[in-house]
């Protein structure tokens, strides 16, 4: 009972001293909103361009072309040797006629072109996905060791260099979000820090009186929590409303079809959600630790 | 029945100073007694240790039966709760009324509400500010802030009050008004007092007992009315 006693004044001192120090509150609150603004921005961009560089790696493909001799039995082979290799995700099967057909839906001229020649030119091929794109190099060279293989090709040094560049932003975001997180715990800790020095006298008091550790530290951790919350409220209206605008605006993609948005829906409400545990979470780490620097604990 | 007991008592601070050396003294229970000695004495080192707010070097300090020197930083309450403490001061809380400021003491143990308004309003009576409790601290003058202090000193019945120069910040009139309290206190709630003062002028006229500390050590400890201000320091123990 005594517990929930202490439990249940904690929480209404916490309101009550929110609003008494009201300037302080607001430094502490301006401050997390303003960090978690840029926390937000940094993990819908970050995610955003992981996604977007799965989508691109996920385009990515070999295209095996096989010898004119090659019999329909050395092509079950080639299919049963392509199952074998590990890093194949699956591969599809054109036949040169296939190819043709398509080609002659693809424009004019070409269509004037192959009808011109009695023979098809093309080759019978295999599309081939692998489940890395790193492996993209190996297994290229794997398959052009194949008997019955002319060439492979998977649009060598261009794909290298965007997957690279792509690897290099991602994980580049990745640190600025990590970074982001540490220096808003920072800030918004010692702000919190500066509003409970001005409270020293209080919790000297406390002390004097006989209150617990405990019975000293929960309200301030609750302040924290509080502070913690409504910073995060505005950047969490800032991230559904601002994402979904721009979202709207863009059309869900960037340039071309290829490159993406990720579908607002879930996703804002994903980056609320962090942002809300870090506001809190930080919010109450940082009353704390200041609370522990006067209780000389 | 010893309330107090220090015994070989020696506090050296982290500098190097040595504030207190081989301090031995025993207070009853239901005793009042000064504390007297020039500035940088010890004098104020001897009463913060009695609250723990400073901690022997060596040697022990035992309040109401538990060993200061040996109290945890985290288990501190513990002896809080059996004293009350009125500073100089003051030290209220600015926006708290005066009910609330004493209530606050109760409340920070976690009291029920229903337990706390008769305590509150009887130590309130007993300093005789009934008239002001909604009042701030800031609308009440020096008198009547150490007032509140007091009464939330002694709200939650302590064995022991200590009072570190309660009256240096008011008036003489002011000063006999709270030594009066003070008195009752003692007299009424059977609570063992130790004030730190500076006031030989009250010393001379409460004619109680009175510890002199001069250069660190224990220069004096007069028996009940037989100290007397500017006689020669001598030990009558």
């Amino acid at each position: 009972m005594r517990a929930l006693r202490i439990l249940s004044r904690s929480i209404r001192d916490s309101f009550k001293s929110a609003g008494r120090n009201f300037s302080l509150s607001m430094a502490a609150i301006t401050c997390s909103t303003i960090t978690l603004i840029l926390v937000a921005v940094s993990i819908v961009l970050s995610y955003n361009v992981s996604e977007i560089t799965t989508n691109l790696e996920k385009e990515l493909t070999i295209v095996a072309y096989v010898k004119k001799e090659a019999t329909e039995s050395n092509i079950e082979e080639l299919k049963s040797e392509l199952n074998k290799i590990n890093n194949v995700e699956n591969y599809t099967y054109k036949s040169a006629d296939e190819w043709k057909a398509e080609m002659k839906n693809e424009s004019e001229t070409l269509n004037a072109t192959l009808d011109y020649l009695e023979t098809n030119p093309l080759l019978d091929s295999f599309i081939v996905k692998v489940k890395d794109v790193t492996d993209l190099k190996s297994v290229t060279e794997q398959i052009r060791k194949f008997e019955f293989i002319s060439s492979a090709e998977y649009g060598e040094g261009m794909v290298e260099n965007i997957v690279g560049a792509f690897d290099i932003v991602s994980k580049g975001t990745i640190v600025i979000v990590v970074a982001l997180v540490l220096v808003t715990a920072f800030l918004i800790s010692n702000t919190i820090k500066l509003t409970i020095y001005s409270r020293k006298n209080e919790i000297e008091i406390m002390r004097l009186v006989g209150a617990s550790n405990i019975a000293i530290k929960l309200p301030f951790i609750f302040e924290g929590f509080i502070l913690g919350v409504l910073g995060s409220i505005i950047p969490i209206i800032v991230t559904i409303y601002g994402y979904n605008f721009l979202y709207d605006k863009l059309n869900g993609h960037i340039v071309s079809n290829m490159i993406t948005l990720v579908q607002p829906f879930n996703f804002v409400f994903y980056v609320a959600f962090i942002l809300l545990a870090v506001g809190s979470v930080v919010g109450m780490f940082g009353s704390y630790r200041a609370v522990r620097k006067y209780l000389k604990i | 029945m010893k309330l107090i007991k220090v015994k070989n008592c020696y506090k050296v601070y982290k500098n190097g100073t040595t504030a207190i050396a081989d301090l031995n003294i025993d207070i009853d229970k239901g005793e009042f007694v000064f504390v007297i000695g020039s500035t940088g004495s010890g004098k104020s080192t001897f009463i913060k240790m009695l609250y723990r707010e400073e901690k022997p070097t060596k040697g022990d300090v035992i309040v109401g039966g538990i060993n200061v020197a040996k109290l945890r930083n985290s288990k501190v309450y513990k002896l809080r709760r059996k004293l009350g403490v009125v500073f100089q001061d003051f030290k209220l809380l600015p926006k708290l009324t005066v009910y609330e400021n004493v209530a606050f003491a109760l409340e920070a143990l976690g009291m029920e509400s229903k337990e706390i308004r008769p305590k509150v309003m009887k130590a309130i009576e007993n300093v005789g500010l009934k008239e002001k409790i909604r009042n701030f601290p800031s609308q009440l003058s020096g008198g009547e802030q150490q007032r509140v202090a007091i009464a939330r000193a002694i709200v939650n019945n302590p064995k022991l009050l200590i009072c570190d120069e309660p009256t240096g910040n008011l008036d003489p009139d002011t000063s006999r008004e709270i030594m009066g309290i003070l008195e009752k206190i003692n007299q009424e709630l059977g609570t063992t007092i130790i004030m730190a003062t500076h006031d030989k002028d009250i010393v001379n006229r409460m004619k109680k007992r009175v510890i002199v500390i001069e250069n660190s050590v224990l220069a004096g400890d007069y028996l009940k009315g037989s100290y007397k201000a500017h006689e020669s320091v001598k030990n009558t123990k």
